[in-house]
């Protein structure tokens, strides 16, 4: 009964921070001169309005689940994966390349290879500063900042100097049997960018929960990022552990890359900054909490906030830097939901002392607020 | 924790959803499309409408045709859309195509592929692609001779310069960029073989801070005329030069829009002169045409000096330098002088 009562105190408390969110984002916009309910049913309509706005949400959503996972993976070992934009970008340009390789390859080879060749790549990337950490102890934030641009510029040289034609800055596109995307996916959603990599990242959810959850290595990562003495002490390999686990977050940001590569985009660019997904895929995360259904909760509503967003300026006069602020509002008041729940309890024992005794009270408060915590705690290491 | 994180996202992804479908009931009109024939508008290539180079340009054409047809900014008026990542362009077209514009602009070549899908899919609406070329029956190809411009910039910064020295100072290495350079060393070498032209790179459009270095180093080598073709790059190239001129007189030559403001400082201005495109002018024209149902689909216009597509300012040029400028503009025009459109094409000669 208590239980639930605190799930349903979740359900409200995280519907009160969007609402938050959204009223902020009403108060800016207002204040800037903006019809707040015109714009907020744009965005919606943007997001959900039409098959071909689901299709980008979900094209949106399918990179970013991988980024996700492939944080919370470094994470839970204790790294700070800095470098995913890095790793998805060896992604890209190694997925790519593979399929640009073998043009006359037959599809159920040509298309599996790229993918794979995708997170080799960006698995060997966050590789190097995983080996560097585990046998140097350099830190993870410093090389794979570096390695981030090590990834764009050597990309950049290659795009230009061995894959581009001519004078031009971009690959020729892969042969269609590389392609995520398709004409039956295209007519479904009304010609958007929707591809069948959303199975990739479906897939990648399950099998991380797998991994995290039901086997030794996963177990270890865990134990490696909660205390890294006490599991050398215990007798596990933590440089090994220490490099798989890095290994796995570049694989998951590498399969990312290779999404855009081969669904997205169909080819690589010059680009002239790193991919925005490596840092989106590190704030789906983390308002995840990690939690891998978690992460493609929040990829979506990623999604559906980018997507819709675009939707605003579009249909109204609302410039889009006006836009972007309310959507950072409302994300904002998501990932700082903690507040609002610090808040709600506060809020709630007040009222209630005048009425009852204050130590009658109280201490149930605490046994209810210990109990969930033994629940929650029961959960994370089961 | 984790399975009450889980429902409580659920919960506030659904609530996302029931709160703005509550408001929809309420405004069900409020934003819904107005179909008109004349409506138009643009995808940005990266960044906003306040770039003060090319898609600056571009809005304020698009602006202007607007008004000039007593149009508002919005569904069923003008509007742009602002890609913020590549990622961005296919969205931003089909939001576009849904909100019934009949016109719409792609502004720069890194739009092509995008256009080209959109074009094949939605055969009813009008394309133009600038920079580059697609050859369907419902895109308008626009491309500039920036190397004409540059061709009179190269002349200007000859005539100018005391110490035979010049530099140039590219953003990123690409076709479009490459004309820039051809044409201002060929400008230079025609007026004078013995000046010589320092080109650097920043491979960057928006690192200021990397042109500001840039510009630095060449002003320190007694180079006296620099001209940037590095979008907000070039930033960097004018506070260099404020700092030079201090000490020594020194002159910046500006692209894609007069940027004389730029060169502003106490006591003068230190923009020698602009290369214009008109982006501006010749998306008003195309939006024109389409209006009036003669809306060039499938061919492709080329703007150099003759079509006024591309320009230069006379800004602060001498005289004599303006008079030359003038010269050369005639043989461009009329065909006897032939501005090559990649360095490589120099060093043949």
């Amino acid at each position: 009964m208590r239980i639930k009562n605190l799930r349903f105190g979740n359900l409200w408390i995280s519907v009160t921070s969007v609402i938050l969110g959204m009223l902020v984002g009403a108060i800016i916009m207002l204040l800037s001169g903006f019809n707040p309910i015109e714009n907020y049913v744009s965005l919606f309509t943007g997001a959900v309005g039409s098959p071909n706005a689901i299709g980008e949400v979900l094209r949106e959503a399918t990179p970013l689940i991988l980024t996700g996972l492939g944080f919370a993976v470094a994470n839970s070992a204790g790294f700070f994966n800095i470098g995913l934009a890095g790793q998805a970008l060896a992604g890209w340009l190694a997925s790519v390349t593979f399929a640009l390789a073998f043009p006359h390859a037959p599809g159920f080879i040509l298309l599996p290879g790229a993918i794979l060749a995708g997170a080799i790549a960006g698995a060997l990337w966050s590789g190097i500063a995983g080996f560097l950490r585990a046998y140097f102890g350099a830190s993870e934030v410093i090389t794979t900042i570096m390695l981030n641009y090590v990834a764009l510029y050597a990309t950049n040289a290659i795009v230009k100097g061995f894959l581009a034609k001519g004078d031009g800055d971009y690959s020729p596109t892969i042969p269609v049997q590389a392609r995520l995307r398709t004409p039956f996916l295209e007519h479904l959603t009304q010609n958007s960018t929707f591809h069948w990599g959303i199975l990739v990242s479906l897939a990648a959810v399950v099998v991380v929960w797998w991994l995290m959850k039901k086997t030794t290595l996963g177990f270890e990562i865990r134990a490696v990022g909660m205390n890294e003495d006490a599991s050398r002490y215990a007798g596990m390999s933590t440089k090994r552990t220490i490099i798989s686990a890095m290994l796995i977050s570049g694989c998951l940001a590498g399969l990312g890359g290779a999404m855009e590569g081969l669904g997205n985009f169909q080819n690589i660019i010059v680009n002239t900054a790193l991919p925005s997904i490596g840092f989106d895929g590190m704030s789906v995360s983390l308002l995840a909490t990690g939690s891998p259904v978690g992460i493609v909760l929040a990829a979506l509503l990623f999604g559906m906030l980018k997507i819709g967003g675009l939707n605003i300026s579009i249909a109204s006069t609302t410039p889009p830097e006006i836009v972007d602020i309310v959507i950072a509002a409302v994300i904002f008041f998501v990932g700082a939901n903690y507040l609002i729940r610090y808040l709600s309890v506060k809020l709630r024992r007040h009222p209630r002392q005048p009425e009852a005794v204050a130590s009658d009270t109280q201490p149930e408060a605490a046994v209810a607020e210990r109990a969930a915590q033994a629940e929650e705690e029961g959960e994370d290491t089961k | 924790m984790k399975l009450s994180k889980r429902i409580g996202l659920i919960a506030s992804i659904a609530a996302v959803g029931l709160t703005l479908a509550a408001c929809g009931n309420n405004n069900k009109n409020a934003g819904s499309a107005k179909t008109t024939k004349y409506s138009a508008a643009l995808v940005t290539d990266g960044g906003g409408v306040d770039d003060k180079s090319f898609n600056q340009s571009g809005w304020e054409g698009l602006e202007a045709w607007g008004k000039k047809n007593g149009l508002k900014k919005g569904v069923g008026g003008y509007n742009y859309a602002q890609s913020n990542s590549d990622a961005d362009f296919t969205p931003n077209i089909n939001k576009l195509i849904q909100a019934k514009y009949q016109t719409i602009f792609g502004i720069g070549y890194k739009l092509e592929s995008a256009i080209k899908n959109a074009a094949k899919a939605n055969p009813k609406t009008n394309f133009v692609i600038i920079d580059d070329v697609i050859p369907a029956k419902n895109v308008a190809s626009v491309t500039f001779k920036d190397n004409e411009g540059a061709f009179l910039a190269g002349v200007a910064a000859a005539k100018t310069t005391k110490t035979k020295k010049v530099g140039f100072i590219g953003g990123v290495h690409s076709a479009v960029i490459d004309r820039f350079e051809a044409g201002f060393r060929q400008g230079v070498a025609a007026v004078d073989k013995n000046i010589s032209v320092d080109v650097k790179y920043a491979n960057d459009f928006s690192k200021p801070d990397v042109g500001q270095a840039l510009a630095n180093a060449m002003f320190n080598n007694d180079e006296d005329v620099i001209y940037q073709a590095a979008g907000g790059t070039g930033a960097g190239v004018f506070s260099a030069a404020k700092n030079q001129i201090k000490k020594k007189k020194v002159w910046v030559i500006g692209v894609d829009q007069d940027q004389t403001a730029e060169g502003q400082y106490k006591g003068g201005n230190l923009t020698l002169t602009s290369t214009v495109k008109g982006v501006g002018t010749a998306m008003e024209k195309l939006a024109d045409d389409a209006k009036d149902g003669k809306f060039p689909g499938g061919k492709t216009t080329v703007y150099g000096l003759k079509e006024k597509g591309v320009s230069l300012t006379k800004g602060n040029l001498s005289a004599a330098a303006w008079k030359s400028v003038q010269d050369y503009q005639k043989k461009i025009i009329d065909g006897s002088l032939k501005v090559a459109e990649k360095p490589s094409q120099l060093n043949k000669k």
